[in-house]
This record gives C-alpha cells, sequence and structure tokens, in this order.
C-alpha cells in the first residue's frame, strides 16, 4: 500500500463503489415492484377452481395475498404439487408440499346432479362460482360439466343431497379427438 | 413443369416393395364377424345411427359423419349385434359389430351417378353421402376437404401417388390394376373441388404404375391432368413436402394447402371416387398391403372395412413365423398393433409382420453426441438435438423456439440417430402434453372470466335489492327526509 501510483485507482474504485451502492439503495427504496403485475402472474398459475380452500374467497383474493407476503404457496389443494412448484419458481423459494390442513389433494372431479332426486330448490344456483348449473325454481337442475371446476360449493346448499362428485368424461374426449398430423 | 425445389434431408431407403407386388390383388372373403370401428383413422367417432338388432345391407348407413369422421355404411348385409369398446388400430375405441348373414346384399337403390350432369357443390354432397375418406392413412372426410378447396378457389389438384414409406405398396398396386380408376377419380375430384388442372404424383421407384397412367391418360385424353415423376425419397409423400416439390409454394405448417392453392388426394381416394359413380356403392373396401418376413406369402389384398386383420394375414398364406411386431402402417411411422384381432379401417394402408431382420436393429439409448445427423436428415429443416433437449427439460418456450408443431413425425431423425435416441416419440409425447396443458389454461382462462362476471352479477343485485329496499322505506315515512338515525 506504500506504491502512491496505486491510489488513483483504490480511489475511482471507492468513488464507483459508494455512487453504485447509493444509486442502488435509493431505487430499493424509492422504486417498488409492480405488485398488480405480480398479482396477475400469481393468479395465472392458480387453478382458478374459485373452491376457497385456501380460505380467500377465490383464487385471485388468495393470489393478492401471496402477493402481499400474508399466505404462503402451500394452500392450494387442487392445484396440487405442481401449482406448487410453479409459484416457487415464479417467486423464488424453495417449494413444499401442500399443507393437508386445506384439505386433501385429489384428482379433478366434477359435480353431478341426481336429477331424479333434485326438488329444483335453486339453493345451489348461487353457490357456484363460476355460474355452471342451469336451474330456475321449482325445475329440474343440471351442471355444465365443461365449465365446472371441481370446487365442491354447491354440495352444502343442497337439502337434498343428490349432488355427487364424478370423474370428468372431458379428459376421455379431449385425449381421442386428437387430431393426427397425416 | 419440370421439378422446382430440391427437398431438404430425407431418406433414401430399401422400399421392400417387391415381393408383395409379384401377384395381383387378392380379394379377401367378406368376414362372418364385421368390426367397423367408429373412428376409422381420422381420431374422431362417427355417430353410430343403427341399434343391435338393426338388419342392414352392404351400403346401409350406419354412422353419421361429425368433425373429421366421415360417414359409415355396412360392410356386409347382416345384423348389427353390438356396439361395444374393442381393441383398434389407435388403441381402442368403439365399434360397431355386424354379424355376416353370408348373402352380401346390396342395399336396394345402389345405381351409378352421372356426376357429369352435376355442378360443383351438389357432387360434393353426394360424395359427403358416400363416406369417402382419405385412404392416404388420415381418413380425413373427402368431401369436406373438397368443399374446402371450393371455398378457396384452388387452382391445382395433386394426386398423391408418391407412397414413399418402405413396405407399403396398396396405392402402387392399385396404380398398376386401376389406373383407369384413378384418372376417372381424378376427373370427377376437379369437378368437385373447381380446380382447374391435377398432377398425378408418382416416385420414380414405381415404373409399371407410371407407365399405366400414362396409357390411362392417353385413352382419357384429358388435357387438364398430368403425370409427374419425383425422385423416390422419404418421406416425400408428406402432403406439405409433396407440394413444395411439385410446385415450390410451401404449406405454413399451421396452415393447409388450401393456402397456398393446392388440394392434396390420395390415388386410392381418387379410385374410390371413381367407383362410387360408376356403381353407386359407398366407399366399403379398401386395399391393404400384407408384408413383412412374418407373413408367408405377401401380398396386397382387397378387404372390407371391418375385416380383422389375422384374417388377412390367413390371406396371405398364414405367419411363416411369430413376428416381433405386428405393425399398422409402414416401420418408419407406422403404430404397433397389440393384436391381429384389429379391424381394416379407412386409414389402415399396410399390416406389417416385422421379424428382427426386418426392423432396423437399435441399441439401448445412449446420450445424445451433437452429431448432427438429425438435422441433416429433417425433411422440414428443424434441428432435432435442440428439440430432444428442450422437450427433456419440458421447456416449453424452447420446444415453441425450435418449432415443434413444424414437426411431421417422420421418424428420419430416429432412423439416423448413432444414440438410438427414440426422438419421435419423445416429441409426440411433448405436442401431447403441450395440447393438454393448452386446454387446461383455456378452461382456467374461462373459470376465471366466469367468476368474474359471477361476482359483478350479485354485486349488482345486492345493489339493486338496497335501493329497493332504501325506495320502500323512503316510501313508508310519506316521502320525509330520513331521519338522523338511519
Amino acid at each position: 500500500m506504500s506504491d502512491p501510483t496505486l491510489l488513483p485507482a483504490v480511489g475511482v474504485a471507492t468513488a464507483l463503489g459508494v455512487a453504485l451502492g447509493g444509486a442502488l439503495g435509493w431505487l430499493a427504496a424509492h422504486v417498488r415492484p409492480d405488485r398488480r403485475a405480480l398479482v396477475e402472474r400469481i393468479d395465472a398459475l392458480l387453478p382458478q377452481t374459485q373452491c376457497g380452500q385456501c380460505r380467500f374467497p377465490g383464487c385471485r383474493p388468495y393470489a393478492e395475498a401471496i402477493a402481499h407476503g400474508t399466505a404462503d404457496i402451500d394452500r392450494c389443494p387442487p392445484g396440487g404439487e405442481a401449482t406448487v412448484r410453479a409459484l416457487a419458481a415464479l417467486l423464488d423459494r424453495p417449494p413444499r408440499p401442500v399443507d393437508p390442513d386445506y384439505g386433501p389433494t385429489k384428482p379433478p372431479l366434477v359435480a353431478v346432479i341426481d336429477e331424479a332426486r333434485c326438488i329444483g330448490c335453486a339453493l345451489c344456483l348461487p353457490a357456484c362460482p363460476v355460474d355452471a348449473i342451469v336451474g330456475a325454481p321449482r325445475f329440474m337442475h343440471t351442471v355444465i360439466e365443461a365449465q365446472c371446476t371441481g370446487c365442491e360449493l354447491c354440495l352444502p346448499p343442497c337439502p337434498v343431497d343428490c349432488i355427487a362428485m364424478a370423474s370428468p368424461a372431458r379428459a376421455v374426449r379431449a385425449a381421442s379427438s386428437a387430431a393426427p398430423d397425416r | 413443369m419440370s421439378s422446382r425445389s430440391v427437398p431438404h434431408g430425407g431418406l433414401r431407403l430399401d422400399g421392400h416393395k417387391s415381393r408383395p407386388l409379384e401377384q395381383p390383388v387378392l380379394a379377401v372373403p367378406p368376414p362372418r364377424t364385421c368390426i367397423l370401428a367408429l373412428d376409422q383413422g381420422s381420431g374422431e367417432e362417427a355417430e353410430a345411427i343403427v341399434e343391435p338388432g338393426t338388419r342392414v345391407r352392404v351400403g346401409t348407413r350406419v354412422a353419421a359423419g361429425r368433425g373429421t369422421a366421415a360417414d359409415l355404411h355396412a360392410p356386409v348385409s347382416g345384423t348389427v349385434t353390438g356396439a361395444t369398446r374393442l381393441p383398434t388400430a389407435a388403441g381402442e375405441g368403439r365399434c360397431l359389430v355386424i354379424e355376416s348373414d353370408g348373402r352380401d346384399e346390396r342395399e336396394p337403390g345402389v345405381a351409378p351417378l352421372d356426376w357429369q350432369a352435376l355442378d360443383g357443390p351438389s357432387l360434393i354432397e353426394r360424395l359427403a353421402a358416400s363416406g369417402l375418406a382419405g385412404l392416404g392413412g388420415a381418413a380425413f372426410p373427402t368431401a369436406s376437404k373438397l368443399a374446402m378447396a371450393r371455398a378457396e378457389a384452388v387452382e391445382l389438384l395433386v394426386l398423391n401417388g408418391a407412397e414413399c414409406e418402405p413396405w407399403i405398396c396398396c396405392d402402387d398396386a392399385l396404380m398398376r390394376e386401376r389406373a383407369a380408376e384413378v384418372v376417372l377419380g381424378a376427373r370427377v375430384m376437379l369437378a368437385a373441388s373447381g380446380a382447374a388442372h391435377g398432377v398425378i404424383a408418382v416416385e420414380d421407384d414405381k415404373p409399371e404404375a407410371c407407365a399405366a397412367l400414362e396409357a390411362a391418360l392417353v385413352v382419357t385424353g384429358d388435357a387438364r391432368l398430368e403425370l409427374r415423376v419425383l425422385p423416390a425419397l422419404f418421406p416425400l409423400g408428406a402432403e406439405g413436402l409433396l407440394i413444395a416439390a411439385l410446385t415450390g409454394r410451401e404449406v405454413p405448417h399451421d396452415g393447409l394447402p388450401p393456402d397456398v392453392g393446392v388440394v392434396c388426394q390420395n390415388v386410392g381416394t381418387a379410385a374410390a371416387a371413381a367407383r362410387f359413380v360408376t356403381e353407386g356403392l359407398p366407399a366399403v373396401t379398401r386395399i391393404v398391403t400384407v408384408t413383412g418376413g412374418g407373413v408367408r406369402r405377401p401380398a396386397n389384398v382387397e378387404a372390407r372395412l371391418g375385416t380383422p386383420v389375422v384374417e388377412l394375414i390367413a390371406a396371405c398364406g398364414g405367419y411363416r413365423t411369430t413376428p416381433d411386431r405386428l405393425i399398422a402402417g409402414g416401420a418408419l411411422t407406422g403404430r404397433t398393433l397389440a393384436s391381429d384381432d384389429v379391424p381394416v379401417t379407412k386409414g389402415l394402408n399396410c399390416v406389417l409382420a416385422a421379424t428382427a431382420a426386418d426392423l432396423p436393429a437399435r441399441g439401448p439409448e445412449m446420450p445424445c453426441i451433437r452429431c448432427g445427423d438429425c438435422a441433416d436428415v429433417c425433411p422440414v429443416q428443424l434441428l432435432p438435438q435442440q428439440l430432444h433437449r428442450a422437450a427433456r427439460a419440458d421447456d416449453v418456450a424452447a420446444l415453441a423456439r425450435h418449432g415443434l408443431a413444424a414437426c411431421i413425425e417422420c421418424g428420419c431423425c430416429d432412423y439416423v440417430c448413432p444414440s438410438a435416441i427414440p426422438l419421435t416419440a419423445r416429441f409426440r409425447a411433448a405436442r401431447e402434453r403441450q395440447r393438454l396443458l393448452g386446454a387446461e389454461r383455456r378452461r382456467t382462462e374461462e373459470a376465471r372470466a366466469r367468476f368474474e362476471r359471477h361476482c359483478e352479477r350479485l354485486a349488482a343485485q345486492a345493489e339493486e335489492e338496497r335501493r329497493a329496499f332504501e325506495d320502500a322505506r323512503r316510501r313508508a315515512r310519506g316521502d320525509g327526509p330520513p331521519s338522523g338515525t338511519g
């Protein structure tokens, strides 16, 4: 350090370090990440069942809670491990198993109304978050399978327990309609 | 015209086609039990319109076409005994089972069609009712293709007689024996599609077929039709590549031939169209190549749809040895059959009973050494080694960037890979995964939109109720000002 020719170089490096550090510190304090864009991106990874098993009223509120750091990423049983992994990759956190407190992870199901037992009470209609149930008071109801997200929110309001969960036929249909290339 | 563009890549392969062509096309007797798959090879099932117990004759309409499935007609006369899921060339699917009465009666009212008196749209309508579907393998409804061509005002009809894949020679046999039918079919399709001229494209390893077609063209004297001979190169018979080789126009991988003014049909389909106009009988037979080291006397056979493959093999003298693999289609792009009980469909062009000597020996899969041989042979100029890396990493963006959607699954890269990597199978699986993911994404998008509308509607309803309640309260108080307590 006794060589005086080193002094300008040390001086320049120190000045650069101080200037850049200050700039970064200022940016960190004043430029917040766009939280709405983050909410959108988290929401895009959630399965949109709107089932509320995460104890938020729908997928978007849960996405907001994740973005604000008030909920962890392990609360979505319908999304399962794949969703947790995608969220972990997006938020740069270690992936973890889905917390069983929020419900068991199971294959996707759809609601089916036993039309013979349905009394047409219309109580399940407002319960459905995606309006996938067709019906009117004192008329038989039915579930549009293609729209059903399998959230199970229509089960509790039904007074005669005529709604059951069944495995969807649409996966089979989708696979069989794959068009060949030649 | 001469060949305008030299195709990239491709393979010159030993055709293995001479033995079945030593003898004329053999007629297989109609089956006792006819298994009519509702999916004839296009990937979509027609809708059965007969109940078990219905009496049918040859040519009775038994299933209605929808989407990429054409109408289906009974290939034998007898009784429909069931509609169940049975093994088919595509794996498994719903099939109509027809028990033959052996009388082979034709549906009444079957008569030749005066096609020259009909205009294009009504001719297309009649062809649609005949259940004609692409006999090259895809079994796409011919009438839909022609209607699309007419709507797009295409100018060129291409009859695909390239038949580039080793082992398969049903189109070669057909062109040798029924060249006149191919030419008549071409004229019918010109009339239906409205195309100004037609090209029959044949590879140069089929001199007999070329000579027969040439002679038939001279007899017909139709100046709109010409024969074009192309070099034998696999996979030149793939629709897009054939059109590029003939016209120099490239069909976009997410587009269709009408986008470049071309409609492409298989020569077998043309011959079936000719049969329909001359006899009036719907498409209920097809020619199938039965070949491979496992068959005693390889031959091309004409069989009713719904004939079990085992009866085709019996017609060719039975098995010589137990084959290693039974393949529907050729050795490169075919699919392994689970058993020989599967029925003949419109899309089945070849049954290959392959012994170990017939198939390229494949060692255990080794790591990619980046030799680039696959890129040299890829006919659509992709980089299979890069696609492979992306497929292994399940990197959707990289797969799209390297053009997975353009892959025609010809199998050239598998064939040359020194590390014996099953590249095509990987690409097919990656594509299927992407398709399922895309469907799932569309579903979640829709669910999100529906949920948003649901919330808006509930909010609007609540607002309306609140307002109605306030109005009522105001009226009850005689329009007086609201009191302080609220």
